[in-house]
């Protein structure tokens, strides 16, 4: 059995790490009467909260101060509610689809429907043979993972998008998107983890499938009225500054608690996410200076996410000098594809979703495959020999993510379109959606 | 009366307000503005979209006083808020027809 294989090769060291959770993992260490660690588990109660402050406050402030002052409120609202949505369908059928029990190698089951089965005694197996954390845990942490990725797709279709159209997207495409590819990537049988596929974090799951559905969505969405003519710059930089702090910082949670343990697997992932992050956030602006421009604070910020973003498959698969250079890679690739790519080609990503998360996903997901090597530092057994075959799987998990969350983006817009319309009237989009769409205006002086 | 009424460079207000104090004004009104004059903007650039700002921040500073002493007050202005570069500003003096204190319904020279 392939999962067998990855076990047996997981077992040589913190390989095992570079898989998330597999409930699979749960029946197997059923057997050896799995014990659950209560270092573990606070660390990983701590770990689910720190992911839901990287989505609110800290996403809705890091896109809200990106937008005009008039729109504010709706990225926040938008940002909250599907991140909502996101909790109440995990429950219902998202985990189920993702981590039930039995299925295939694209969705589980919908065994654990609404939580069937599932109680405070009931277990979750980590990476460690015989140890588990409380499955409510696993659910909990999961769960915060679906809410942030449908999240950051919202980023390219702001300032234009209805509220409805939103909320019956998120909710479609979290079900034929989201949950299939959680599973193929993190499943015991699902189909990338079977070949061997590394994403520690969800460079994958979340990155490139956020990112490349934020593509197709704004591409079907249509552009603002007046972009690019029209000067549309960040109405509060400093609201986008708090967000990134509270999104690095919540980081921590996402990458280090990916290891579902507090071990030594979880220790390099937190390493890589400050110094990878960092090289990130020096590089961007490098980028800016070379190209003759002025280190800017958007800038910064925009290299650190993308940092945070290309070390998130990487954090327990890479040793700290592999992150750096990934990140710092990665930094200037999502440089280009911002300022050159976009304007190039046309699209209105709003908030650079793809620019940053989809393209960072990428660089992130691939370069996985390289810095993974002994020779290079990464805890893999093996120097420069697995490394070409690593990269192929790499490379067809990617593509295969690329894909699936074109066609199911496109086909969650047009139902959405078909039920509530997308776009909000001139009118509404002109005035702002904050008064337009909620009745309210972020400021008031 | 007369309405005096300058448009300066925002980091200057303070020494305005104390070349102000100095010749003993009883009290300004100071708004934020943006303008432009012979003074061209800037170019901001956010994730590499070029932005020309034309409008630049100005402080508005508005003081009513009696004719004779106008030019005190201009002058006082136009020596602080100099930094000898384009984009000082500039300053405008007005007649007043009518002033009222609100709380004793003091009028003209008396509500000053």
């Amino acid at each position: 059995m392939k999962l067998v294989s990855n076990l047996c090769r997981g077992a040589a060291g913190v390989t095992l790490a570079a898989f998330a959770a597999m409930p699979v993992w749960a029946q197997a260490a059923a057997t050896a009467a799995p014990t659950v660690n209560k270092g573990d588990t606070a660390w990983m109660m701590t770990s689910s909260v720190l992911v839901l402050m990287m989505i609110v406050p800290g996403l809705a402030l890091f896109y809200g101060g990106l937008v005009r002052s008039k729109n504010m409120l709706s990225v926040m609202t938008q940002v909250g509610a599907v991140c909502a949505l996101a909790m109440l369908i995990w429950v219902g059928w998202g985990y189920s689809m993702a981590f039930g029990d039995g299925g295939n190698a694209v969705i589980a089951s919908f065994s654990k429907v609404f939580l069937k089965g599932v109680s405070s005694s009931t277990t979750a197996a980590t990476f460690t043979s015989g140890v588990a954390i409380p499955e409510y845990v696993f659910v909990c942490f999961q769960m915060t993972f679906a809410a942030i990725t449908v999240a950051l797709v919202l980023g390219s279709v702001v300032e234009r998008m209805k509220f409805s159209a939103v909320m019956i997207f998120g909710a479609i495409w979290l079900t034929i998107v989201y949950f299939p590819v959680a599973h193929m990537v993190w499943g015991g049988n699902g189909y990338f983890f079977s070949m061997g596929a590394l994403d520690f974090a969800g460079g994958t799951v979340v990155h490139i499938n956020s990112g490349v559905s934020a593509l197709v969505a704004c591409l079907i969405l249509g552009k603002r009225i007046g972009y690019p003519q029209e000067p549309m710059p960040p109405h509060s930089l400093t609201m986008t500054g708090i967000g990134t702090g509270l999104l690095w910082v919540g980081w921590f949670g996402f990458n280090a608690g990916s290891a579902l343990e507090a071990n030594g697997s979880a220790a390099l992932a937190m390493m890589n996410t400050f110094v990878g992050t960092a090289a990130g956030g020096l590089a961007w602006m490098l980028a800016e200076k070379l190209m003759g421009h002025k280190a800017s604070a958007l800038g910064f910020c925009s290299g650190l996410v993308v940092g945070l973003v290309a070390v998130t498959p990487a954090a327990g698969n890479s040793g700290p000098l592999g992150a750096i250079v990934l990140c710092s890679v990665a930094a200037f690739v999502c440089y280009f594809a911002v300022t050159k790519l976009k304007p190039a080609l046309g699209y209105d990503d709003a908030l650079d979703t793809f620019g940053v998360h989809g393209v960072g996903g990428m660089v992130g997901a691939i370069g996985t495959g390289i810095v993974y090597s002994a020779a290079l530092g990464g805890p893999s057994a093996d120097n420069w020999m697995g490394m070409a075959a690593q990269l192929k799987v790499q490379f067809m998990t990617v593509g295969a993510t690329i894909a699936w969350a074109a066609v199911g983006t496109t086909i969650a817009i047009y139902v959405a379109k078909a039920l509530t319309g997308l776009r909000v009237s001139k009118e509404t989009e002109l005035e702002g959606l904050d008064i337009g769409e909620h009745g309210e205006r972020a400021y008031n002086y | 009366m007369k309405l005096i009424l300058a448009v300066i460079k925002p980091h200057k207000l303070e020494e305005v307000r104390e070349a102000l104090g100095d010749i003993s004004v009883q009290g300004l009104t100071v708004s934020e503005a943006r303008g432009y004059g012979r003074q061209k903007g800037h170019t901001e650039i956010y994730r590499g979209a070029e932005y020309e700002t034309n409008l630049v921040p100005k402080i508005r500073v508005e003081i009513v006083v009696e004719d004779g002493f106008a030019e005190r007050v201009v002058e006082a202005i136009q020596h602080s808020a100099r930094t000898g570069s384009i984009g000082d500003g500039k300053i405008f003096v007005l007649d007043v027809e009518q002033a009222v204190r609100i709380r004793t319904g003091e009028q003209n020279d008396d509500a000053l």
